[in-house]
């Protein structure tokens, strides 16, 4: 395949279904008693996290142990960052202890392509600002294909705060190679201008427009990123772009629902909702890790 | 233009798997303890023939299930793409049981270390046997078939595809020069 998975953008639909293919295969490794197998024996993966994960960072390093691949964690809190050290001094000084694959999560959109150009080690895109995410795309994915068979011509809803949303962002392109249609919903002051370019349909109603919608997908509010007063208040937000069993009365029976986590319950999210029978949020944590069990295989599998 | 030569039709494979039966019962003194383990992909469908005619003949279904070696190969990592996964189905635990491997051809034997060291993750059997409807020689490993279809002296030029009804919608044994490149 590849050397490195920097982002849904660089993906083939046929790479994207080949991937998805090898997850539902992993799946079954996770239902063992003895859950590993000795594919990536000897290998090295670095997590290196600039920012805070416990979903992400905790299912690579499940991931790649069920591989039988040897996993380092390193934080920024805890690493050479707070003494001052670049990023790219970072990674150099990673690449001289040989690891085969460096999984990253940076809050500049980027800096895993930057360093992907600088070592040889495949790297892995963990999440870069506001940019992309592949592998919680990747496997938002399979868990609606599981669900309902297929992609294609489903449309999905994605609710909530999109212009800091690098799940929207890589959800979108990689529901569209599929073939579904995405519709984006959430107050304007949070939907990027120009967004229709990337082919999506806008919306600033939420009950409104999960109307007709195979599948809603709420994102989180970034309380972290919230500085710049894009909605009064989180309590008006919550009235208007919450997701509640009222307004999940105007939805298809067969919706489902899904929120990539962490969720904010009673904000972006009733807890009767995150908790319901159309709720697949665990599902998406369990996919997740059999996805990226299939990115390893893919990445760090062939040779030149 | 590759040569290819039918050495096996539908018929003898139907009578050679009935003898395969025939032996793995008499081996293990009835199907007591057994389990048929196909090896993916066609390893699978003549272990399901198999499970159908010791049903017939001793009227016990003995149980079946499908073991993919490819997360446990020793090329792994070293081919340009990785291999694509197939099924994986133990359908009980096989602690204590008398486990029959059955694949199509028996080569260079490291098919069947792979899926013997995937089935060690999954129990402790007390014993595996293994069946093939063809070996063709040529092994690599220390491995021998407890029984044997037919056997083929091939040479290494030479390739031997089994085609089965279930995927391939024929049953058939072909010898074929190896396609170049």
């Amino acid at each position: 395949m590849r050397k490195d998975l920097l982002g849904i953008k660089d993906l083939s639909s046929r790479e994207i279904e080949v991937l998805l293919e090898t997850a539902e295969r992993f799946k079954e490794v996770s239902e063992r008693e003895i859950k590993k197998v000795p594919t990536l024996r000897g290998k090295t993966i670095i997590n290196l996290f600039y920012e805070p994960s416990t979903r992400t960072r905790t299912s690579f390093e499940i991931a790649a142990k069920r591989m039988s691949a040897d996993t380092i964690n390193i934080s920024a809190s805890s690493s050479s960052v707070v003494k001052g050290e670049t990023l790219l001094d970072t990674a150099r000084n990673l690449e001289a202890m040989n690891p085969d694959a460096v999984v990253i999560r940076h809050p500049f959109p980027g800096a895993p392509h930057m360093i992907a150009k600088e070592i040889k080690a495949s790297v892995i895109n963990g999440g870069d600002g506001a940019h992309e995410h592949p592998s919680q795309a990747l496997s938002d994915l399979l868990t609606v294909k599981e669900k309902k068979g297929r992609i294609e011509g489903l449309l999905i809803v994605i609710a909530g705060d999109i212009a800091h949303s690098r799940v929207a962002r890589s959800n979108i392109l990689a529901f569209k190679k599929m073939g579904a249609v995405v519709r984006v919903v959430g107050p304007p002051t949070l939907i990027p201008y120009g967004i229709e370019d990337m082919g999506v349909e806008v919306s600033y109603d939420l009950g409104e427009a999960i109307k007709d919608a195979d599948v809603i997908m709420m994102l989180r509010i970034q309380l972290e990123r919230q500085k710049g007063g894009f909605f009064p208040s989180l309590r008006e937000y919550s009235a208007l772009y919450g997701l509640n069993l009222e307004k999940l009365k105007s939805a298809r029976r067969d919706v489902v629902i899904l929120h990539p986590g962490p969720i904010n319950r009673g904000i972006e999210i009733a807890p009767e909702v995150a908790d319901g029978p159309y709720s697949l949020i665990l599902n998406q944590v369990t996919n997740g890790l059999a996805v990226r069990m299939a990115i390893f295989y893919h990445l760090l599998g062939g040779k030149e | 233009m590759a040569r290819a030569r039918i050495i096996m039709d539908g018929r003898d494979i139907e009578r050679t798997l009935t003898r395969l039966s025939h032996e793995i019962l008499e081996r293990n003194k009835g199907a007591e303890d057994l389990v048929l383990l196909g090896i993916a992909t066609r390893g699978r469908f003549l272990a399901m023939r198999i499970r159908d005619k010791i049903k017939e003949i001793e009227g016990i279904e003995v149980p079946f299930g499908v073991i993919d070696p490819t997360l446990y190969r020793d090329d792994i990592g070293r081919t340009t793409t990785q291999p694509p996964l197939k099924e994986m189905e133990i359908p009980l635990p096989i602690d204590d049981k008398k486990v029959i491997l059955v694949d199509d051809v028996l080569y260079t034997g490291r098919t069947v270390r792979a899926a013997m060291d995937a089935l060690m993750d999954f129990g402790r059997p007390k014993l595996i046997q293994l069946a093939v409807l063809i070996d063709r020689g040529h092994r690599e490993l220390p491995i021998r078939p407890d029984f044997v279809g037919k056997n083929i002296p091939t040479s290494l030029s030479e390739e031997v595809r089994v085609h089965l009804k279930e995927c391939d919608g024929v049953d058939e044994v072909v010898l074929k020069e190896r396609d170049e490149g």
